[in-house]
């Protein structure tokens, strides 16, 4: 019986006592970052421009800047897409990352090299798209929504010719009907690439195996996250290197 | 026993005393545990947490930051609830007295503004943290969803907020900011398929969020309640929510 108890392991855990420990970090943290948000608010005045008035809008009209990627999106995305239904997805994407990701490596660490495609398409899609879209928004972005240079004087009177073509135009077809059959094949046809593109690249990275464990639900809700993703740096490269405006042309929705 | 000893053995063994802290004041394990169960705001935390839970370089301390934001921002929200009243006809001109004229007025409204940016880049930051180490897989997914909706608040709360100086700056901010919503399929009345719905100018999701057909007064209102009662109500409860899981499935860490 002694034996018994001896050889019994104990629980092992590497906890220490709130109080002290825990609660003096905190309140440490709290009092130095409370000091450096009075001195900062000390300093630098919160902006109070002149009164409300509906009649006059500035010159440009900029939302606050957490939402600046969302306006910067505009440029290249009609308002139901940019302004309603990719912020939806963004959320709804964000969400569904703890059901897709079902690589048990990293719970509870940091671990790169095990992680390392899940850490770069979380790292692409927030810091380099979102915060880029950002950035470009209150920088690079001046009157009329033109591109200045951060240092440019902003000037209202510039003028930009407008040299946008759709599409199906650009490719050569005039009518209607046949350009929005041309748009939505090319579309479907931008999805098939992405999608087998990555299906051949979790093969090769992750294995058969994997897809085999991962399963067609999980693969295809990330393949089309994805693809819905990429399709943003997609339509920028289009505009801004083939002065695309649309892919797709119908009397209920533009893309 | 030295004055200074008796002094303190007098205060701390005293009725009053013992009536407001249940425990005693020696630094022994039981006491060291019943300081944090036996008080209702530190009970908030296990009476012992794991060991890296302490290390600013595994958490980076973004959760507990943004925390104090909100804080910051309620307590500063308070003061400059007394002197601001979302009326169109009053609103800018209270600003202008909160700045000028209110005694801290200026550093309140300063303090209010900057907590709230900075409680967004904190969340962003957290979020990003918890990706890293990993700290919304099983059994954590769930509190992963909870902590989005509290970013998609938090966006939200400094929305609304932004509205309230009634500046120019605020109203064609927001009007930027809530004109994407007319544009919702079915919804907007001038997004797609608005006609299926019946959505017009004066009744669709972004005069919802107007409170009419344009920003007005009615706006303001509207904002001011969303961003005082409404949205930080919901935000402590899934708060709430957001603190018992962690607490529920202790604080991640790598396996033993």
């Amino acid at each position: 019986m002694a034996e018994a108890a001896r050889e019994k392991k104990l629980p092992v855990d590497d906890k220490i006592h709130t109080w002290p420990h825990l609660v003096r970090m905190e309140f440490l943290v709290a009092l130095f970052v409370l000091a450096a948000l009075v001195l900062w608010a000390l300093t630098v005045d919160a902006p109070l421009e002149e009164a409300a008035n509906p009649t006059r809008t500035p010159n440009p009209s900029k939302a606050p800047w957490y939402f600046l990627g969302l306006q910067e999106m505009l440029v290249y995305f009609d308002p139901w897409n940019a302004g309603v239904v990719m912020p939806s997805l963004i959320i709804v994407g964000l969400m569904v990352i703890p059901y897709i990701d079902i690589n048990p490596r990293g719970n509870g660490y940091y671990c790169f090299k095990d992680r390392k495609w899940e850490i770069l398409t979380f790292f692409f899609g927030f810091h380099v798209l979102w915060i880029a879209m950002i950035m470009i928004g209150t920088f690079f972005r001046g009157p009329g929504w033109n591109l200045f240079w951060p240092w440019q004087k902003w000037d209202p009177h510039k003028v930009v010719a407008l040299t946008n073509v759709d599409l199906p135009y650009l490719v050569g077809f005039r009518d209607y009907t046949w350009s929005a059959v041309f748009s939505l094949t090319m579309i479907g046809l931008f999805f098939v690439v992405v999608i087998s593109l990555f299906y051949a690249f979790v093969v090769k990275v992750k294995g058969k195996e994997f897809l085999e464990r991962w399963g067609m639900v999980r693969f295809s809700i990330t393949a089309v996250l994805i693809a819905l993703m990429v399709s943003l740096p997609a339509k920028m490269a289009l505009r801004l290197l083939f002065n695309v405006k649309y892919v797709l042309v119908t009397p209920w929705i533009n893309i | 026993m030295s004055l200074l000893d008796k002094i303190k053995s007098d205060i701390v063994e005293s009725h009053v005393w013992k009536s407001i802290f249940r425990h005693g004041y020696e630094d022994t394990p039981r006491n060291r545990v019943m300081m944090v169960t036996s008080n209702v705001f530190l009970h908030l935390h296990p009476a012992k947490v794991r060991r890296h839970a302490v290390r600013m370089r595994f958490t980076w301390c973004m959760g507990g930051l943004t925390f104090l934001m909100f804080l910051i921002t309620v307590v500063t929200g308070i003061y400059l609830m007394f002197y601001y009243r979302p009326v169109a006809e009053y609103a800018y001109a209270d600003m202008k007295y909160l700045d000028n004229d209110m005694p801290f007025g200026m550093l309140m409204r300063n303090m209010h503004r900057w907590a709230a940016h900075a409680m967004i880049v904190f969340v962003w930051l957290h979020m990003f943290r918890v990706f890293l180490t990993g700290s919304y897989k099983p059994p954590r997914e769930f509190n992963w969803i909870v902590g989005v909706l509290l970013l998609v608040l938090t966006l939200l709360l400094s929305f609304t907020g932004y509205l309230l100086p009634w500046d120019q700056l605020a109203i064609w901010a927001v009007t930027v900011g809530s004109n994407m919503a007319r544009a919702t399929p079915l919804l907007g009345y001038e997004g797609p398929f608005a006609d299926f719905v019946g959505a017009n100018p004066i009744y669709d999701a972004r005069a919802f969020l107007f409170g009419g057909g344009e920003i007005g007064p009615h706006t303001l209102l509207r904002f001011y309640i969303l961003h005082c009662i409404f949205i930080p109500m919901v935000a402590s409860i899934l708060m709430a929510v957001h603190f018992w899981r962690i607490r529920r499935d202790g604080f991640s860490g790598p396996s033993l």
